[in-house]
């Protein structure tokens, strides 16, 4: 399977750190039914508009929110990358980057807040408490990292990690858009959707018939 | 100066010797429409983008450089087809025909005024006689669509913004309505054409000296605040209502609002252009022919829409600088300073004109 | 007749002890007539910290006292209660304000109801939790209490109980009645540092009354400092208000070793002084950073950060990390400064000076942002007292509470400075005092910069760290307030019991008070001027 060239402006391919992961089973993930020619070029458009402009919510717990605050202010400033305008508001972010421990009584606010955002959405995991729950990680109220919670799309460890790594991580996540085939997948969804709507339709069905024999 | 009249008229003869009057009429209103669509557009485009290379110049930043070259000029192009790919959430519990119906609404308010403005010699979609008051009666559109969002979205946060923004809206409109009324006293024509005609020799600025300045002052702070920009951005202030009324916006319809918002800061620069700072007529100085000369070699268009990001500029550099406003604070500014002032600067201004103080 | 003679004759059962503090041991149906006494007649106003603590048989509370005149002189009240199925003790709320969430709080850790508070509801964990996990017997079983993602449903309902005539009965009250209009203000919200949850009743855009929730970051750190060794607690401290992270492990350092008897050398008092009072400026300009940024003043807090980073820079040089350092151990500090060092700060104290001006331009002389700070969020000194604020916000409404000036550690005797006090109590007080403390800091840095020591970085202790038994409290000035530690050990690696008084805790409480009849947007900018740090609260 050819992998599309993805390019990210400053940063050499070979210097990122999972190029194995990203080709061998991500893109094979993503592009198992195969690619039309003219939708891809419509698809690589997309993906270019999308990868450059990731509107990041305004959400932290903790520590890791003053570094993200960090990479927003003007040493740092990750609107160089298009992640300028920070939205408070979920239904118009791209990303949520949960920065900070998440605790069992935030849960149900952080899924929330993720189900509140709009499609497409993704989650960056900053810092170990996110990931795992750090130096928290067994106490009664901690939750051992947000995947429990919500899919994680990419993990920046440290704690708190650094600004350069938190923006490492969002070029990350800027290759994973490159790579994904935007309009396949929401035509795919909708064919599950369908399949999956079939599928529970036949099985009323089957259970109407039999009610109706034994009666 | 180059008149596009002549561009314009060629069209209308061409299309006149294929088709009837009404065939005519038709097509050019669809040629104009698509013409300022585009224009709306590519506006609000490079508006935006100017934005953010402005605040981030203020703020110590580069701001975006990493899509479209160094500048990052393809920023906004990038975001745009962010926006369109986004999902519309579909909510409970809301009054759905006006939710939907809301964005549009705004959209329109400022798509209306943009259509009326002058934006070179010739290059006018329509010329009302009662131009400038037309102006003001469409501007003042834009907040029935706030106030529609920030009702049908089921939000108490919305709610609190849209109706800050009624507020807001219904005092400031007074004084922009004031200050212009000023220049037409001193104009004498409410007409648009004939408002940047009278200019050609000296823009009313300076041609009114004090009172068209003051009023000039009054417009900009009294147009700043009817954007709901910079200190004035109380119906969606980030800190305290997260999103103010479009909190409960997705994609192309939070989209459109974003989009009218910069589009509206763009129309009060525009109108401010045309009513004191002589439209689309080059700078003159009486008596300096040579200089005039050089001055009226330079594209009618480019004067009017520079002097617009001049005006533009003023207002980010006020935004990117003052805190915000509180809710007394700034009916407080407008009903008693603002008013009170305007309506003694017109008293000024008849004073000027019956005398006969004006250059 | 001295203290003890007083507190006997109201309870003659009073055990007194003479430990680091003077302490005295009363029953519990006797406690509330000795806070009375001590309060009203002998003029202990300000409740330091009030401490729960499971003591195997009994459940007890523990009270650091003092006068506001002199804040660190100290004295300790103990009560406890031997039943542990219906535990109940009375409530001092009506006596030291401050009292109120910290009894919420020992309610919902230790399960010990108090009478006569108004409002015995959970403060950190769910209602629907199951057991309290501060006592020694939890059953930590997560099967106890799964990760549930739906929303608990917040009850307006509050229980309490009361003492009458008849014995204590319960009542039932509500927070808000049903007219009136609740807005949510977080946890997720831009304005509240964190995730920090307000309900807000409002009238149009007057407050009418805040409801703080808390727990949104809840992680039990004290808790887990009971299962760890003295050394590898530390690293918790400095994720509790990580902006003052040099100053919180320096108080437990100092306990530590207070307690362990381990003497420092002079260059790492030195050293530490310097840490802190740069980790105090780091956190000043994050507050004014972050206060403008509230008030919608997005360009000043760019400016802030940028400032910000210069100290960050000195930190990363010698420590070799950002915001959480790590650095302060116990007996000395992690590695020796920077070469660079001495060179740096010295660079960067006429830097920050020169942008002090340039703050005053952008953003103490607009008049909008002046407008919008003064005469809101009036907080009176007795107010300020009686509910426990210290740290700037105190000092904005003139309760001189300076643990640097009143009760002196590290090398703070040895240099010249005046502790920032201001009358007014405002929000336009607390923003200014913020920055008149940091040039104070400036002077601070500039007297020790050149005069450290030279010596070892570190004392030889063992490599096991037993503290004999007994209880320390030990406080400093973080950058929001008084930061305490309070450590009750038996003799072992690790303590009994450890408490952190948090100087954020007090901030919260007075926002109901400071911020009714108020505007929206004025709670956003008294938020903002009391410059709270979240886990700092929640622990």
């Amino acid at each position: 399977m050819e992998v599309k060239n993805i390019k990210i402006k400053g940063i050499k391919r070979e210097d990122f750190k999972d190029n194995e992961y990203l080709e061998k089973y991500y893109v094979q993930e993503l592009q198992q039914y195969g690619s039309n020619v003219f939708i891809g070029a419509l698809d690589d458009l997309l993906d270019w508009g999308r990868s450059n402009s990731v509107w990041p919510l305004t959400f932290a717990t903790s520590c890791c929110g003053i570094e993200f605050m960090s990479v927003g202010a003007a040493r740092f400033d990750f609107a160089r990358f298009g992640f300028e305008v920070t939205r408070s508001s979920p239904r118009q972010a791209d990303i949520i980057v949960v920065a900070g421990t998440i605790v069992k009584k935030m849960a149900p606010v952080l899924k929330r807040l993720y189900d509140q955002m709009a499609e497409p959405k993704y989650v960056v995991a900053m810092g170990s408490c996110a990931i795992s729950g750090g130096p928290f990680c067994d106490t009664y109220h901690v939750v051992n990292g947000v995947e429990e919670i919500i899919p994680v799309d990419v993990y920046v460890p440290g704690c708190p990690p650094r600004p350069e790594s938190l923006l490492y991580g969002l070029m990350q996540l800027q290759r994973k858009m490159k790579l994904e085939r935007f309009i396949e997948a929401a035509h795919k969804s909708k064919q599950r959707r369908k399949e999956a709507k079939k599928a529970a339709l036949s099985e009323l069905e089957k259970q109407n018939q039999q009610l109706s024999q034994e009666s | 100066m180059f008149d596009f009249k002549i561009v314009t008229d060629w069209i209308d003869q061409t299309l006149r010797s294929y088709l009837p009057d009404f065939g005519v009429l038709v097509i050019e209103l669809i040629l104009v429409g698509i013409a300022l669509l585009a224009a709306y557009a590519v506006f609000a485009i490079i508006l935006i983008w100017f934005e953010r290379k402005i605040c981030a110049w203020f703020q110590c930043r580069l701001g975006p450089n990493r899509v479209g070259g160094r500048w990052g000029l393809l920023q906004t192009v990038a975001d745009t087809i962010k926006i369109l790919v986004k999902e519309l959430i579909p909510i409970n519990h809301i009054d759905k025909f006006l939710f939907y119906l809301a964005p549009f609404i705004v959209i329109l308010g400022s798509m209306l005024s943009f259509g009326a403005l002058p934006f070179g010699k010739g290059l006018h979609a329509i010329d009302f006689n009662i131009g400038v008051f037309y102006f003001i009666a469409v501007s003042s559109l834009g907040v029935l669509g706030v106030l529609l969002a920030g009702w049908s979205s089921n939000n108490k946060f919305s709610m609190i913004g849209a109706m800050r923004s009624g507020a807001q809206m219904v005092s400031y409109e007074l004084s922009i309505g004031l200050s212009l009324l000023t220049m037409v006293i001193f104009a004498g024509t409410m007409q648009v054409s004939q408002l940047v005609n009278q200019q050609a020799d000296m823009w009313f600025i300076f041609k009114g000296h004090i009172p068209a300045f003051i009023a000039f002052v009054i417009y900009l702070i009294a147009g700043h605040a009817e954007t709901s920009r910079g200190p004035f951005d109380l119906p969606e202030a980030e800190s305290e209502l997260t999103a103010g009324y479009h909190t409960e916006y997705s994609g192309i319809q939070f989209g459109f609002y974003y989009l009218a918002e910069y589009l509206n800061m763009f129309i009060i620069a525009a109108i401010a252009t045309t009513i004191f700072l002589g439209g689309w007529q080059p700078f003159h100085i009486p008596g300096w022919d040579g200089f005039n000369q050089v001055m009226d070699y330079i594209p009618t268009p480019l004067w009017f829409i520079g002097k617009t990001f001049f005006c533009i500029f003023l207002s980010l550099w006020v935004r990117w600088t003052f805190p915000r406003l509180r809710i007394d604070q700034l009916l407080r500014l407008e009903w008693k300073y603002l008013l009170p002032l305007n309506l003694l600067n017109i008293l000024l201004m008849a004073l000027v004109v019956i005398s006969g103080w004006h250059f | 007749m001295d203290l003890t003679e007083k507190i006997t004759a109201l309870a003659p059962d009073v055990q007194v002890e003479e430990a680091q503090y003077p302490t005295y041991t009363v029953s519990s149906d006797r406690l509330h007539e000795v806070a009375w006494m001590l309060r009203k007649k002998e003029g202990y106003d300000f409740l330091l910290s009030l401490t729960g603590i499971d003591l195997g048989e009994a459940l007890g509370v523990i009270y650091h006292l003092s006068k506001s005149e002199n804040p660190m002189d100290l004295i300790v009240l103990k009560t406890s209660t031997t039943d542990r199925e219906n535990p109940q003790l009375f409530s001092v709320t009506d006596i030291w304000r401050t009292a109120n969430l910290n009894e919420r709080e020992v309610f919902g850790l230790f399960g010990i109801r108090f009478i006569n508070h108004p409002d015995m509801r959970r403060l950190f964990l769910n209602n629907s939790w199951n057991g309290f996990p501060f006592r020694k017997d939890y059953d930590e079983n997560p099967e106890l209490n799964p990760l549930n993602l739906e929303s608990e449903c917040q009850s307006d309902k509050l229980r309490s109980l009361s003492f009458t005539k008849q014995g204590v009965i319960e009542r039932e009250g509500e927070v808000f009645s049903k007219e009136e209009y609740v807005v949510n203000i977080g946890p997720q919200h831009p304005a509240t540092h964190g995730v920090l949850h307000f309900r807000v009743s409002l009238d149009g855009e007057i407050i009418k009354k805040v409801d703080p929730h808390l727990g949104y970051i809840h992680r039990g750190v004290e808790k887990m400092c009971e299962r760890m060794s003295y050394p590898q607690m530390l690293h918790l401290t400095d994720r509790l208000d990580y902006l003052s992270a040099h100053i919180n492990r320096h108080a437990l350092c100092m306990c530590i070793e207070k307690a362990a008897e381990i003497e420092v050398s002079e260059r790492v008092l030195y050293i530490r002084t310097i840490m802190d009072e740069l980790t105090r400026i780091a956190s000043h300009l994050l507050g004014w950073a972050s206060m403008c940024m509230d008030m919608g003043a997005l360009t000043a807090f760019i400016y802030g950060m940028r400032d910000r980073e210069k100290i960050i820079d000195i930190f990363e040089a010698t420590c070799g990390a950002r915001l959480i350092m790590n650095y302060n151990v116990i007996g000395g500090v992690m590695y020796d400064l920077h070469p660079d060092f001495q060179k740096q700060v010295k660079e960067f104290i006429p830097y920050m000076r020169k942008m002090m001006k340039e703050y005053h331009q952008i953003f103490t002389g607009n008049i909008i942002a002046s407008e919008r700070m003064h005469n809101i969020g009036m907080l009176t000194k007795k107010k300020a007292i009686a509910y426990g604020v210290t740290g700037p916000s105190g000092r904005a409404s003139g309760f001189s509470c300076d643990v640097r000036k009143h009760k002196p550690y590290g090398v703070y005797d040895k240099v010249n400075f005046s502790e920032m006090l201001r009358e007014e109590g405002d929000a336009f007080a607390r923003y200014m005092l913020r920055l008149d403390e940091i040039m104070e800091s400036l002077n601070i840095l500039e007297q020790l910069i050149d005069n450290i020591p030279e010596g070892s970085i570190q004392t030889k202790i063992k490599p096991i760290i037993r503290i004999p038994e007994g209880e320390y409290f030990q406080a400093v000035e973080a950058a929001r307030g008084l930061f305490g530690v309070y450590i009750c050990s038996k003799g072992d690696k690790s303590p009994y019991r450890l408490k952190f008084r948090s100087p954020g805790l007090p901030l919260i409480s007075i926002v109901n008070l400071i911020a009714r009849e108020e505007k929206i947007a004025d709670l956003i900018a008294i938020g903002g001027s009391l410059d709270y740090v979240v886990p700092d609260i929640d622990r």
